[in-house]
């Protein structure tokens, strides 16, 4: 039921039709751009996930089959949405651009023979990305009759190092095709990429790498006039009260009154973990000072105790798209 | 994990220390702590078994290579100075891939001044060389070529690219050799190799409605450009292409080492066993598994449900709140503990000869010489 001037319930955190995710390689971006998808598809819209590096990511988290390149039905969320899904590829992309343009039929797969397709998108990496990012265009403004095809698309982008330069795709086309409808068509990308439909979300963990890595992109997102969108703490532990440390002492008392065994290995083991603990959550409270600082949104994710399986999205998702 | 299915003990000392050993290659999936890994045991190798070590960084955390004294990507080994080397008599030598300076040294080397110029000039050339998904990693086979010819190191630490899968890094000379024994390159090149005659009229009359098709797509001047690139690539690549497969039959030979690293979650794992299938089908020889990030309780005989109950009961006594905390904390971790477990056995139940060991995780990150040594201690601990 995709109807354009029902005002989703959570635009004021998601505002935007097309919500790109980015983020570390080992963030759970997937995970997250997935949750995002289903928690804005719930209550009776519809939402495409995307995926572009060829790495079935999504099959993979939800136990499906490869996708193709063909929009699908990935799964229904919570009170009578859908979630569709498709894996983009550049060379089934550029057949299908260039049959559209210009009803190439047999010829295209003649090309494809000749291995002029995988040279063309090999050879022009700018090219991939536009029309990588060109098919996300197209499914975020597609229309049949009156009606959107997608209240959202989600896309499973490229991670931190890379997201600048593939959206980045006017300026990487316009070195290599200065006229001519590739140029068109990167113009008409880089428009929507820039414009307040799009938001590019960030997936971190409170780790020193991921992080830098979110100052980084956002800055370079900004540089490039990208609107970014939320910074998006994943993998968050429980927050633990900042007390102060017990001693050991204090630990051995507890122990017995709990009738805990209370040899010396077992109260130095406990004050170890403790001690971690505490040098964890300081470097995590500095971690998540550098990103407040961004003045972003922040949204934090439970780390999910038994991985990411169909409850623990549901889980995420909620939080996502709750929020507000 | 139960003891019987328990993978044999990695140990990376005696790698690092068998003066046969001349390459080791860190490999596995993104934010595992590859780089982290490749410095530690390059560290060690230098400190403890004095090895004259050379580390090959891809991409590493800014604090980790200033540590490591590369302030400036300049392409070439820097010594690592202020190591505790005197009585081993080893050396650390550091270097960052530059990948378009690599990519432009291959081609000064293949051509003669003016025509690089030519080359560096041309858009495909710009666009190949710094963006082109693949190149990261023809550049570190290209690097590791190099460095391994100049035949200055006893051992060579390399560190792979944060690919989209760590796959490509093993795929690379293949998917070159693929694309440069193309067919569309070879039509494209007929021009250039009849004597530089407009390609337009070759290309016309041999395929007419192929450049017919891109003239329209991407305009005249791409398809100039595209055949400069072309003409000037078949002029080099050759070489290019015989020292990628000379690397590859390196990394099959017996002085390699491939150590994958992974972290106990299960993307981590799937991308190692994934990778230790590819190994064995080309041939390559693994070492063995580093398990990064491992989480054991430090007071490992007191479980996590007793621990739990213990907190709930001293909660509602109440009176010893740093205690609770305490033991639920040992709880999550407990958890926590035995999960990973659950994950790795996934690797060894798949590949239970292949040697493995785990390095605890550290509470704050690495980013300093005394942290890497640690790490090298953990990775060694038998």
């Amino acid at each position: 039921m995709a109807a354009s001037e029902q005002p989703a319930e959570s635009a004021g955190r998601w505002p935007g039709r097309l919500h790109v995710v980015t983020g570390k390689g080992g963030t759970g971006k997937t995970s997250v751009a997935a949750a995002l998808a289903l928690g804005l598809a719930a209550g009776g819209r519809r939402t495409l996930l995307v995926e572009v590096e060829g790495r079935q990511g999504i099959a993979q988290l939800f136990g499906t089959d490869p996708l193709p390149y063909e929009e699908r039905h990935l799964t229904d969320a919570p009170g009578g949405g859908e979630v569709r899904a498709l894996a983009v590829d550049a060379e089934e992309a550029l057949l299908e651009y260039l049959d559209m343009f210009y009803k190439l039929g047999a010829a295209g797969r003649a090309l494809r023979k000749l291995g002029a397709i995988d040279f063309a998108t090999t050879i022009a990496p700018g090219l991939r990305d536009v029309l990588l990012t060109g098919k996300v265009k197209e499914a975020t403004t597609r229309t049949s009759g009156s009606r959107r095809a997608y209240d959202a698309v989600v896309l499973d982008a490229p991670p931190t190092g890379r997201i600048g330069r593939f959206l980045n795709v006017t300026a990487e086309t316009a070195r290599l095709a200065k006229v001519g409808p590739i140029k068109t068509q990167s113009e008409g990308v880089s428009a929507l990429l820039r414009s307040p439909m799009t938001a590019v979300h960030v997936v971190t963990l409170l780790e020193e790498m991921p992080v830098q890595e979110t100052l980084d992109a956002v800055a370079d997102l900004t540089q490039f006039g990208f609107p970014v969108g939320q910074v998006i703490v994943n993998g968050v532990r429980p927050p633990v009260p900042a007390g102060r440390a017990v001693t050991a002492a204090e630990l051995k008392r507890g122990l017995a009154a709990a009738g805990l065994p209370t040899d010396a290995r077992t109260v130095a083991g406990l004050a170890e973990e403790a001690r971690d603990q505490r040098v964890r959550r300081e470097l995590e409270d500095s971690l998540r000072g550098d990103l407040v600082e961004l003045g972003l949104p922040l949204i934090e994710l439970p780390l999910l105790p038994d991985g990411v399986d169909r409850v623990g999205l549901e889980t995420l998702a909620g939080t996502l798209v709750r929020a507000d | 994990m139960p003891s019987e299915d328990a993978a044999p003990p990695l140990d990376v000392d005696q790698i690092l220390a068998d003066p046969g050993v001349r390459i080791v290659v860190c490999c596995g999936a993104g934010g595992v702590g590859k780089t982290t890994t490749a410095a530690a045991l390059a560290l060690r190798a230098a400190e403890r078994h004095g090895r004259r070590t050379v580390v090959l960084t891809i991409d590493p955390a800014r604090r980790l290579a200033q540590s490591l004294g590369l302030t400036e990507l300049d392409n070439t080994p820097r010594q690592v100075k202020g190591l505790d080397v005197e009585t081993s008599g080893g050396e650390l030598h550091a270097m960052m891939l530059d990948m378009k300076r690599t990519f432009d040294d291959v081609v000064l080397q293949h051509t003669d001044p003016a025509k690089a110029a030519e080359i560096f000039a041309n858009p495909f050339y710009q666009a190949m060389s710094s963006t082109f998904a693949g190149t990261q990693e023809y550049m570190a086979m290209e690097k590791l070529g190099q460095l391994h010819a100049r035949g200055d190191w006893d051992l060579i630490v390399v560190d792979t690219p944060p690919s989209r899968s760590a796959l490509d890094f093993l795929d690379a000379p293949a998917r070159l050799s693929r694309f440069l024994d193309g067919r569309m390159l070879r039509l494209l090149l007929a021009p250039a190799r009849s004597g530089g005659r407009s390609m337009f009229s070759l290309v016309t009359a041999s395929f007419g409605m192929f450049s017919k098709v891109v003239q329209k797509v991407l305009g005249a001047q791409l398809l100039t450009d595209l055949s400069g690139f072309v003409a000037a690539l078949d002029s080099m690549f050759g070489g290019f292409r015989q020292r990628a497969e000379q690397t590859y039959r390196i990394l099959q030979a017996d002085e390699t080492a491939f150590l994958l690293v992974a972290a106990p979650e299960s993307d981590a794992v799937r991308e190692a066993a994934y990778f230790a299938g590819r190994l064995r089908d080309e041939r390559m020889p693994l070492a063995g598994l580093v398990l990064n990030r491992v989480h054991q309780p430090a007071a490992p005989g007191l479980s996590a449900e007793r621990s739990l109950a213990a907190a709930e009961r001293l909660a509602d006594v109440g009176g010893h709140e740093g205690t609770v905390e305490v033991l639920r904390a040992h709880a999550a971790l407990a958890q926590q503990s035995v999960r990973e477990q659950r994950v790795a056995a996934r690797f060894t139940e798949a590949f239970p000869a292949v040697p493995a060991v785990s390095v605890p995780a550290q509470p704050a990150d690495v980013h300093d010489v005394d942290g890497l040594r640690t790490i090298g201690e953990a990775i060694s601990r038998r």
